[in-house]
């Protein structure tokens, strides 16, 4: 069994209400920041664990805070960037539900960390059960004195507050997410200004992932040391992923990052294989915007090595063969699957959640539903396929925020590894209405049998 | 009938509004209109937008600007059950095509209409953050999860039943 930081005791009865979480060690993390540490302390503490980013973005969250500006007479705001909604990515929400109170104890000793009195968790819109769980819990703890004014005795003061987005995946972009909690359009903002420097109400503002706020409270716990000696070098700690697609077990997992990937999907203790004894295909490791690799890169870097389920290992080969770990939104297509089809679904998505602002985004996300529809339709040209290609390279880079990369990226992916399908589709238009193209030459390479 | 909020409602707003810094009332835009949204038949018409803008003592331009871009705020009637079925990757890869096909069958109705008794309106809508429940929809404030032909049956008498009483 691998060790767990933040899911050990999500197995216990009740572990949502403050009683329960506090008789199993619950806000000790807290109290011995805000008792026993300064709050320079705590960030030394947070860089020492070498701890990345867990939004998607992998930027180490101590250096992060350290970018924090702290001008005289002007409030700084800490914001908890909970709008989850990459596709493939649902981690966030399983800790908001069953673990309330670790979000809320990582935000306190963040929020003591940065010096921010007032800090909003900005959830998404469609997760409208989750604020009333949230309201509950910073209920409980104001109750109990661990927020609102003096919280300790130590005088320091902390109010948390819900704000819930109306479907935007866009203000998932910290900068948009910004704009949004201002009650504007979520556009994002031309940086620099960062927001460390002019953030929320033009104020210095850090925005951190629910999964990032809620790991404070073990590297508080045992120690920035101790933590970086989970996982593998630089991907140092747990890291939650929600695995879905294809798999026996979809859920959300804890893994140490020392695993293989071979590991993640087949051993019984995390996806538990492919189901209906098929094979898989290929693979979204980290969320819908990161490169689909093929089974054989999947498993193994180009050098031959096994791949792990760590920042740098998925990321071997660059976008050539590799791919990323993101947000940890783990999406399994297994041998039926198309990925022309998959392609042009989340060509879709990106189509209808670009906010509009750069133009390669806005026309460039649609150009590419529309010529992925007409491929996977059975009307598509081979000269398709450039065209396709030379889109992408126009979105990449060429826009305010990451979207333009992320819708970039799939259709990239999905043309250099499984070009063959694509021209499949548009040679046999018929028959690609009719079945699938089916495994091909990325071969799974397990055996079926040798699984687990 | 005029827009307005219940007493009960308007505290909720002033609570609302003290979450942020004095001046900064905009920024209870998106909660109000979602408050705004339940209580007025779950969608926002011109009326509902500019009493909003009033509350907050914005310009209605702003409120506008703001429910045009999110995909959550309705600016057409929709039925009293609006199922918003997700389709992106994940969902699709576990069948959620074949969903969206049951209900346009069983509802007689197309993505986007509603239902001639006004009960059922049907969207499809971008990920939901279910991928590992998947396929889904959102009806009102829950999800419905790992949705099977049967399910989906079960859940459309269950409306009409909770319509009927």
């Amino acid at each position: 069994m691998g060790r767990k930081l933040l899911l050990d005791k999500a197995h216990i009865e009740g572990i949502r209400y403050f009683d329960v979480y506090r008789k199993n060690g619950g806000y000790a993390a807290a109290e011995k920041a805000l008792k026993s540490m300064s709050p320079d302390q705590v960030t030394e503490e947070v860089k020492k664990s070498g701890m990345r980013g867990r939004g998607g973005a992998g930027f180490p969250t101590g250096m992060k805070w350290s970018f924090l500006a702290k001008p005289e007479g002007v409030p700084c705001y800490l914001v908890c960037n909970a709008d989850e909604s990459e596709p493939g990515t649902f981690k966030d929400r399983y800790l908001m539900e069953f673990l309330p109170h670790l979000l809320i104890e990582g935000l306190l000793i963040s929020s003591y960390a940065l010096g921010a009195n007032t800090t909003y968790i900005y959830i998404r819109g469609e997760y409208a059960w989750i604020p009333d769980i949230l309201e509950e819990a910073i209920a409980e703890a104001h109750k109990n004195g661990f927020l609102g004014k003096n919280i300790l005795g130590t005088g320091f003061d902390l109010e948390i507050y819900v704000q819930r987005g109306a479907g935007a995946y866009i203000c998932g972009e910290e900068t948009a997410l910004i704009e949004s909690l201002e009650g504007k359009r979520g556009t994002p903002r031309i940086k620099p200004p960062f927001p460390a420097v002019k953030g929320l109400y033009q104020c210095p503002t850090v925005v951190n992932n629910v999964e990032t706020l809620a790991a404070i409270v073990p590297i508080i716990n045992i120690g920035g040391d101790e933590y970086v000696k989970y996982g593998i070098g630089k991907s140092a700690g747990t890291k939650l992923i929600s695995a879905c697609g294809n798999i026996n077990k979809p859920g959300v997992y804890e893994i140490e990052m020392n695993i293989s990937v071979e590991e993640f999907i087949y051993s019984d203790e995390y996806c538990g294989g492919i189901p209906n004894g098929k094979r898989l295909k290929a693979c979204i490791p980290g969320g819908s915007s990161v490169p689909i690799v093929p089974a054989n890169l999947l498993l193994t870097t180009a050098k031959g090595e096994k791949r792990m389920m760590t920042y740098e290992s998925l990321n071997d080969g660059g976008f050539a063969t590799g791919t990323m770990m993101g947000s940890g939104g783990f999406i399994v297509l297994d041998e039926d699957q198309c990925v022309v089809r998959h392609t042009l679904s989340l060509a879709r998505f990106y189509h209808h959640e670009s906010c509009g602002q750069c133009s390669p985004c806005r026309e460039g996300t649609g150009w590419m539903e529309k010529v992925l529809k007409n491929i996977e339709h059975g009307k598509g040209k081979m000269s398709d396929i450039d065209l396709l290609w030379d889109i992408q390279r126009k979105i990449e880079g060429n826009t305010i925020c990451p979207l333009g990369d992320a819708a970039a990226w799939p259709v990239a992916a999905a043309i250099r590894h499984f070009r063959d399908e694509f021209e499949w589709h548009v040679l046999n238009p018929d028959e690609a209405q009719r079945r699938n193209f089916g495994l091909a030459h990325y071969a799974d390479p397990l055996p079926v049998a040798a699984a687990v | 009938m005029a827009v307005q909020f219940s007493e009960e409602k308007l505290n909720k707003v002033k609570e609302i509004i003290a979450r942020y810094p004095a001046g900064k009332q905009k920024s209870a835009l998106i909660p109000v209109l979602h408050l705004a949204q339940e209580s007025f038949g779950g969608w926002l018409s011109a009326d509902t937008m500019d009493y909003v803008a009033g509350l907050l003592q914005i310009e209605p331009i702003e409120v506008y600007e703001v429910a045009t871009f999110y995909s959550m705020f309705n600016l057409q009637p929709v039925g009293k059950y609006l199922f918003e079925v997700c389709q992106t990757g994940p969902c699709m890869l576990n069948g959620s095509d074949d969903i969206i096909h049951y209900i346009k069958e069983k509802l007689g109705i197309k993505v986007g209409e509603t239902t001639p008794d006004g009960l059922f309106t049907l969207k499809t809508v971008e990920c939901l953050g279910a991928c590992g429940y998947a396929p889904m929809m959102q009806l009102g404030k829950f999800y419905k999860e790992h949705l099977t032909k049967e399910k989906v049956d079960q859940i459309i008498a269950d409306c009409r039943a909770q319509a009927n009483n």
